[in-house]
């Protein structure tokens, strides 16, 4: 049945709805900067820990090569901070750090707006008109393992079927948006949000759940790397199942 | 095939009248909270969207929740950044030279004048700063470059001051200058909030120098860079005021950190 674009934002696999467009369009740029912006953040202090707090003074659980910052060692000799000898100490950084965050954390909460706003309206709109229900969720009759077998092992084979351009989706199509729309995007607002000491006051149970500032920072980094992943695979996908077509369905919607 | 258009083009109104409904009511509830007065942006993009989340934070957050409190078996080690003694001060030679003076004094002849818009400006010596009903309080110090740690901070409670000095009805922001030529502000709520306290002592002993002696800022719901060490001098303003070309502002960095 020839129709136009339904309330559940699918124009009966001709192209995507608008404001499916609009939003990936949004978030995309705004995913773009975050990334960006997130990884000149992170130049700053390569170091992650897991915990309630963590500095060049205290263990790490990962050191990243990637700014001069790494491993640079530019201290005073340490000195004790309490009475007891072997309690924590203080030392005085006599390194020049590169530091760019007056721009890369504006950058970051701007973008992140971006994300958060049309990313709540997204969510509003897919649970309301059945978007999610229709096309994104994947039905529990279909998780069966020799379909995820049969689906998985195509894929690995690149035998990607030329798409439609909109939905319907495959088996690993809906579980991949499922994954990044359920958990990894409300993941990475959390555990951003957790780093903030304005909310944090208001929302201390973010602390206790993530196991501190410090394990929430390691998440949101591990998470952004699985995203990465995402849009990596997302892209060849775009690519090996007709790149034009692709592009035309989630710009101009046809 | 008409029919079900009618039925769709309902069920698309319905769900168009339920978000808009939805948006307008949360836009109507963020704007009566939304700050009126916001710092100034200087033409910068970036420095907007810090207003912007300063005015979304203020709006949908309280005002009075307290961060987080750790137990004394919490404390960390704790980096000295940034100025570790402004007496070795060469960018400031003016600053530094005077806080020489005080610091070989053992901060003797320090006095911290509080005055602009109050209504009994005057100096407070640190053995007067002492005799305030005191604050103890064990918090995480973030840095906005990534790290943190916990310390342990003694001092009064800055609101007591203000009250001291009887601030202005008309006042809102108060602006602090350091011996390390450092100046910046921050908004009367965040002033008044029962953490934010003029710190003189850390883990139970004097605050050292590199942490800001005689007396620094804390301020629990920002970053770390806006509890200014080796405090000089408080303002109390009316309108925004940050040390312009001295300031976070002109200087390229957020004024508001609480995220």
């Amino acid at each position: 049945m020839a129709e136009g674009p339904d309330q559940a934002g699918s124009p009966g696999g001709e192209g995507h709805a608008r404001w499916v467009r609009l939003s990936h369009g949004i978030i995309t740029l705004s995913v773009l900067i975050l990334a960006f912006s997130g990884f000149e953040i992170l130049m700053v202090h390569p170091r992650l820990y897991w915990g309630k707090a963590g500095n060049d003074l205290t263990p790490a659980l990962l050191e990243l090569p990637i700014s001069r910052n790494y491993k640079h060692g530019g201290y005073d000799k340490p000195v004790p901070l309490t009475e007891r000898a072997s309690g924590p100490v203080s030392a005085n950084r006599t390194y020049d750090i590169f530091n760019e965050n007056g721009w890369g954390r504006s950058l970051h909460f701007l973008a992140a707006w971006f994300l958060l706003l049309p990313g709540l309206l997204y969510l509003l709109l897919g649970l309301l008109g059945g978007h999610f229900r229709s096309h994104i969720w994947p039905r529990v009759r279909d998780l069966a393992p020799r379909q995820i077998w049969g689906d998985l092992v195509a894929h690995l084979r690149l035998r990607i079927p030329a798409a439609s351009g909109g939905p319907r989706y495959g088996l690993l199509q809906k579980c991949a948006y499922s994954f990044v729309i359920f958990v990894a995007a409300p993941l990475m607002v959390a555990t951003g949000l957790t780093m903030s000491p304005a909310v944090t006051a208001v929302f201390p149970f973010l602390l206790d759940f993530f196991g501190g500032i410090q394990s929430a920072r390691t998440i949101h980094f591990f998470t952004s790397a699985v995203l990465l992943l995402f849009v990596i695979v997302h892209v060849v996908m775009v690519v090996r199942s007709g790149f034009r077509r692709q592009i035309r369905a989630m710009t101009v919607g046809r | 095939m008409k029919e079900k258009e009618k039925g769709t083009s309902g069920l698309l109104t319905r769900r168009g009248a339920l978000v808009a409904g939805a948006v307008a009511v949360g836009g109507v509830l963020v704007a009566r909270r939304f700050p009126k007065i916001l710092p100034p942006t200087c033409g910068n993009v970036l420095r907007a969207g810090d207003s912007f989340t300063y005015g979304m934070q203020k709006a949908l957050l309280s005002d009075r929740a307290l961060v987080k409190e750790y137990r004394p078996e919490d404390l960390t080690s704790f980096p000295a950044t940034g100025t570790t003694d402004p007496g070795a001060n060469p960018k400031e030679k003016e600053l530094s030279e005077s806080y020489r003076r005080l610091r070989d004094a053992a901060f003797a002849d320090w006095r911290l004048p509080v005055g602009g818009r109050v209504a009994k400006p005057r100096e407070f010596s640190l053995a007067e700063l002492k005799q305030f009903p005191s604050r103890t309080q064990i918090t995480r110090h973030s840095c906005e470059e990534g790290w943190s740690a916990i310390g342990q901070w003694t001092g009064v409670p800055l609101s007591a001051l203000l009250d001291a000095v009887g601030v202005l009805p008309s006042a809102r922001f108060v602006l602090f200058t350091a011996y390390d030529g450092w100046i910046d502000s921050i908004d009367m709520l965040d002033a008044r909030h029962p953490q934010t306290i003029l710190a003189y002592g850390m883990n139970g002993r004097d605050l050292p120098i590199p942490h800001g002696a005689p007396i620094r800022l804390r301020v629990e719901r920002q970053m770390g860079y806006k509890s200014m060490k080796f405090l000089r001098s408080v303002t109390v303003t009316d309108k925004f005021e940050d040390g312009g070309e001295k300031g976070n502002i002109q200087l390229g960095w957020a004024w508001y950190t609480g995220i």
